[in-house]
């Protein structure tokens, strides 16, 4: 369960960008507490999906401008080119 | 530091040194004798008595403590509750199992009770650790 994970994100920089918001401040918005904005920072906790869209929200900016998962190369982008006889 | 993560450290030391406590005074009661004849219920339930009390008097400690924090419990530390408990589970089996061996061999019921007793302890302390180490070093829930 205690796993790296690949998923990076932004919020130190929206902080700043969003008049130097505090971390109290945004865990005040999300209603969570200091100690999780900080590890969710850190990438120390990922959050759920809920939190992550509220997270956006508050910055006023789509998911993936917050969170960022690296690509993989073994993973088609398009599901198109896949082998998969099912696919449409 | 994380409020419930405070609560965890204070229920850790409060549980290992509870029962380092008891091991004293039983083994101290069993002198030179046989270990399994020391009276040991009183000492038993005084220990779980004083465990809890100590427990529930530092939580107030530290409520008071946080200064007022609107949010003091959230969604990751429910998640990490839930993961210490799931850790914590396999322990509690053992200790269940351990002492069922023991009255199915009809051995003293101290034992038995001890058995018990130390895998209560066993538990909380792994459970204390997991979350523990959620805390410190990362905790990925998908």
């Amino acid at each position: 369960m205690v796993r790296p994970t690949r998923v990076s994100n932004r919020i130190r920089a929206l902080r700043f960008e969003h008049g130097e918001m505090t971390q109290a401040e945004l865990a005040r918005l999300l209603g969570v507490t200091r100690q999780t904005v900080i590890a969710i920072e850190k990438g120390r906790y990922s959050p759920t999906l809920e939190t992550a869209f509220q997270i956006a929200r508050v910055f006023g900016v789509p998911l993936d401008d917050v969170f960022q998962y690296p690509d993989d190369p073994n993973t088609p982008d398009d599901p198109d080119d896949s082998d998969d006889p099912h696919a449409p | 530091m994380a409020f419930e993560e405070k609560r965890t450290w204070v229920f850790a030391l409060v549980t290992l040194a509870g029962y380092l406590v008891y091991l004293a005074v039983v083994l101290g009661r069993a002198g030179s004798g046989p270990v399994d004849e020391a009276p040991y219920v009183a000492a038993m339930l005084w220990t779980i008595a004083a465990m809890v009390v100590v427990t529930v008097l530092a939580y107030l400690v530290i409520v008071a403590a946080s200064g007022g924090e609107r949010e003091l419990t959230d969604q990751r530390d429910r998640e990490i509750e839930r993961f210490g408990t799931h850790v914590g589970q396999g322990m509690l089996v053992l200790g269940a199992v351990g002492a069922l061996v023991l009255a199915m061999l009809e051995v003293a019921h101290f034992w038995i009770a001890n058995a018990l007793f130390l895998g209560f302890v066993l538990t909380s302390l792994l459970e204390s650790v997991a979350k523990l180490v959620a805390y410190r070093r990362g905790f990925q829930p998908w």
